[in-house]
């Protein structure tokens, strides 16, 4: 395909990449084509910018996905299984322990999935990258979805265990901030008419709400909640039987790729499907002439 | 205008932040709470420990009552509670009541919160550490995980076995 790899991707004002390198090889068409359907060169410089490249995350997502769904689809059932009819239920909170197994991986894929988010608004802000956009725009539903798993299996945890479905303390309302960022996010992304317009206010939301992230984490620290501190920490060996940390690492991974997995096959549809609205709306012009 | 948007939302959260940091404690101990002395009209939530030895339930008129004391190790509070208490209540376990201090210093709740602690460990190696004396969940909390995270069921029964023959 060639060059033609990355057409399709509409070109943002003012894009730094925007350059259009190499001639056309197929016959030049007698008008020039209008602006929003030039082709959108990358450049070849930085690894980063290599594996960003529509067109090769195209084909690299074509070979991983298989991969990752199947690793996720295995570990997360693997883990699952494990952790809900095999580990042993807790001293005190006997078999209710186990909406752990989903709980915690879905909290920590919902913090993983936020700054990957940011990432992306990151790279949409500094590089302007047409691929950083569309990953974004991907991810916001998915990341909605596992903060609210995380939400809903806690607070089906915390009724049975603390005797309230919710309390108003500063770790479960910080996963709420973060709930809100990504609808937020999901929101405006898709409220301007130009999508190069709303790409930039979401990556400057999802920058901004960053600082959510290290609230998260260190709410459980800094104030009094009724949510208890973290069982597994970097510093610390975890407060946790080895019986039942193993079956939520496992799960977790099995989450994490499940996620990835989602979130290729969201960003490849993507790709494929601006390919096909550029090249339709090139005919229906081709057609009127 | 991008600066702007940054600035604007940093600005909004911060300032929800700072609104928010009066409230942000969910609980107060015992002995802040009787440092502050907040009025009888004003509800606050009271967290601490459970003390050993404190609870007495009684069924009463309209349903189940407890009293019992929370402890922050400095100081402690009486409360008075009726209704029915979380599956995780027992003593030494952590709660949070809600309710307000009286004049003579009793609290009385209208709800009662169990918080449990980030310690997660098989019944078996629980019922072990009981036995062997390492640990009495009645006066705090679970001992160091390095000593009993590898242990399984067997190995925590001769552990318990070696534990109270020495």
């Amino acid at each position: 395909m060639g060059e033609g790899l990355v057409e399709g991707i509409p070109r943002r004002r003012g894009s730094r990449h925007a350059v259009t390198t190499d001639p056309p090889k197929r016959a030049p068409s007698p008008e020039p084509m209008p602006p929003e359907l030039t082709t959108t060169a990358v450049p070849a410089t930085g690894w980063l910018h290599r594996y960003a490249h529509p067109g090769r995350f195209l084909r690299l997502g074509a070979t991983v996905q298989p991969w990752l769904s199947a690793a996720g689809l295995i570990l997360t059932l693997a883990g699952l299984g494990w952790g809900l009819f095999i580990a042993p239920a807790d001293w005190q909170q006997g078999d209710a322990v186990r909406i752990m197994y989903v709980h915690v991986p879905a909290a920590w894929l919902a913090s993983a999935a936020y700054l990957a988010l940011a990432a992306c608004g990151f790279a949409s802000l500094v590089w302007r990258h047409p691929l950083a956009d569309l990953a974004a725009v991907e991810i916001g539903p998915v990341g909605a979805g596992v903060t609210a798993l995380c939400l809903a299996s806690g607070s089906l945890w915390g009724r049975p265990m603390w005797g309230a479905w919710w309390v108003w303390d500063a770790r479960l309302t910080s996963v709420l901030v973060l709930f809100f960022l990504f609808l937020g996010h999901v929101v405006l992304v898709r409220s301007f008419d130009d999508p190069a317009r709303g790409a930039r206010s979401a990556a400057i939301l999802a920058l901004v709400g960053v600082l959510d992230l290290p609230i998260i984490k260190f709410s459980v620290q800094w104030w009094n909640t009724l949510h208890q501190p973290d069982s597994i920490t970097l510093t610390a060996a975890p407060a946790m039987s080895l019986s039942m940390l193993w079956p939520l690492l496992v799960t977790a991974l099995g989450f994490s790729f499940g996620f990835a997995a989602i979130v290729v096959a969201r960003v490849r549809a993507a790709i494929l499907e601006q390919r096909v609205r550029v090249a339709m709306q090139r005919r229906a012009r081709m057609a009127e002439r | 205008m991008i600066g702007c948007c940054g600035a604007g939302l940093s600005a909004a959260l911060g300032l929800s932040l700072w609104a928010l940091s009066g409230n942000i404690v969910y609980f107060m101990a015992p002995s802040q709470l009787l440092a502050t002395h907040p009025s009888p009209k004003q509800v606050v939530r009271l967290g601490g420990m459970v003390e050993a030895g404190s609870v007495r339930t009684a069924e009463g008129l309209s349903g189940p009552e407890a009293s019992f004391r929370v402890t922050d190790g400095q100081a402690d509070v009486a409360v008075h509670y009726d209704g029915i208490l979380p599956g995780l209540f027992r003593e030494g376990q952590s709660v949070v009541a809600l309710g307000s201090l009286g004049q003579d210093g009793r609290f009385t709740a209208s709800e009662v919160l169990a918080k449990h602690d980030q310690t997660y460990m098989p019944r078996e190696v629980a019922d072990a550490l009981r036995r062997s004396g390492k640990w009495d969940p009645r006066f705090g909390p679970a001992p160091d995980p390095a000593s009993w995270d590898r242990m399984t069921a067997a190995s925590a029964e001769t552990r318990a076995g070696t534990g109270s023959g020495g």
